[in-house]
């Protein structure tokens, strides 16, 4: 929702507009101010600055999300991986940074840096997710030029996450396989909002017998989203049958998601996630530096 | 605990248009959230007095109302209410639905008291 476009008028409040001013009376005689504002507006105004300045470089910003340990980092890793191995092999080149959140800790960034990948590292604090300021300062050490794709690692959380618009495109969320098949379920507002869902760790789904992987997907039809959910697996395995698997399937998407990006900016628009997918801007409104 | 950044947010928004409206003190905050905008409106309560205090809106009544959740079918045009995990129509079971209402995050209205009314009394 934003507070430019009207898109703040739902069913539950239209009323109000439509029966009352901007200013009133109280019965005690105070002054009474209609605002309709977002409760974030300030963020979402920050977001939408952060959004102009990756479309004014056509980097395609994704902000990742998922509970702690469900394997976050490991799957950028092998993303560039196989970015490095299609490139030696085709010599088509994607490249990445990615802006990590983390309470506490450099570690997440170090993994990233290792692969001679840009990494920017927001520790929060006690913060339990990231928001478009911290985004905004961490825009301020990356050259964003020659970037095709700025990844967000956001705080391991799957509350918090789902309110903050960061100013990226769009969102994806990691469901590894071992935090069970009702998490949709218990989790609608993050579910409800990914462009894509990854089931991850899909290796170790032979060893379990409480995840079904046609549940988590009904879980998630159920939250009316149709976005694709795939199956993947970052481990490094000696056995390549099991290695990677999903990998190829992931990278196909964000090459598709680029070029959706890129036709959307052709024409004067950017791309707003999936929650916010009724409410396409123009993004040439002009916002203070 | 995002509410309390969220409370933040909030108190700066007040103290703006109190600036705007020459207020001398906020005595009430009316919000309106739904259950799908991931903002509890319990914590949003615990959190009010944290970021309010020394503010503007210190001593303001925070009056939350809670809006349903609505959707429209997109296969049977059917509209009705629906639960936070199950946004799937009750009249033809389709999960291809549109959100009408139900995730909002609004800071509806604030009520003020002024600097000019104070003085005239």
């Amino acid at each position: 929702m934003c507070d430019t476009c009207g898109c703040n008028v739902t069913e539950g409040n239209r009323n109000l507009i439509e029966t009352g001013g901007k200013h009133a009376k109280t019965s005690e005689g105070n002054e009474a101010v209609e605002v309709l504002q977002n409760l974030l507006h300030e963020n979402n105004h920050r977001a939408a600055h952060n959004r102009e300045h990756f479309d004014k470089h056509q980097v395609l910003a994704i902000n990742l999300m998922s509970s702690p340990g469900s394997g976050k980092t490991a799957l950028l890793e092998a993303t560039i991986d196989a970015l490095n191995t299609i490139r030696i092999n085709t010599n088509d080149k994607l490249s990445i940074a990615v802006i990590e959140g983390d309470l506490e800790t450099e570690n997440d960034a170090q993994r990233i840096r290792d692969r001679n990948t840009p990494a920017i590292q927001i520790t929060t604090g006690s913060a339990c997710h990231l928001d478009a300021y911290m985004v905004h300062d961490a825009l301020h050490e990356l050259d964003l030029d020659n970037l095709d794709i700025i990844f967000i690692e956001n705080v391991g959380n799957l509350v918090c996450p789902a309110s903050f618009d960061l100013g990226h495109h769009l969102n994806v969320t990691l469901l590894s396989v071992t935090e069970g098949d009702d998490k949709p379920a218990k989790y609608p507002v993050m579910f409800r909002g990914s462009n894509l869902t990854l089931i991850t760790k899909a290796d170790l789904l032979p060893f379990l017998d409480d995840f079904d992987v046609s549940k988590a997907e009904k879980n998630i039809r159920n939250l009316a989203n149709p976005a694709p959910v795939f199956q993947i697996s970052a481990r490094k395995s000696n056995d390549s049958s099991l290695e990677k698997q999903g990998i190829n399937e992931w990278i196909e998407w964000l090459k598709q998601q680029i070029k959706q990006y890129k036709t959307h900016l052709k024409l004067g628009e950017t791309v707003l996630p999936m929650i916010q997918k009724d409410h396409l801007h123009n993004s040439s409104h002009p916002h203070e530096h | 605990m995002h509410e309390l950044s969220i409370c933040q947010s909030i108190i700066e928004q007040v103290t703006e248009i109190s600036r705007q409206n020459n207020a001398r003190i906020v005595t009430k905050i009316y919000i309106q959230i739904g259950p799908l905008s991931g903002v509890e409106a319990l914590l949003l309560e615990h959190a009010f007095p944290v970021a309010s205090a020394g503010s503007i809106a210190q001593n303001a009544i925070l009056e939350i109302q809670i809006l349903p959740i609505k959707i429209h079918c997109n296969i049977c045009g059917n509209e009705n209410t629906a639960d936070i995990s199950k946004l799937i129509c009750s009249a033809c079971g389709a999960w291809q639905t549109s959100l009408i209402s139900g995730d909002e995050m609004l800071l509806k209205s604030v009520e003020l008291e002024k600097f000019e009314e104070k003085s005239n009394v």
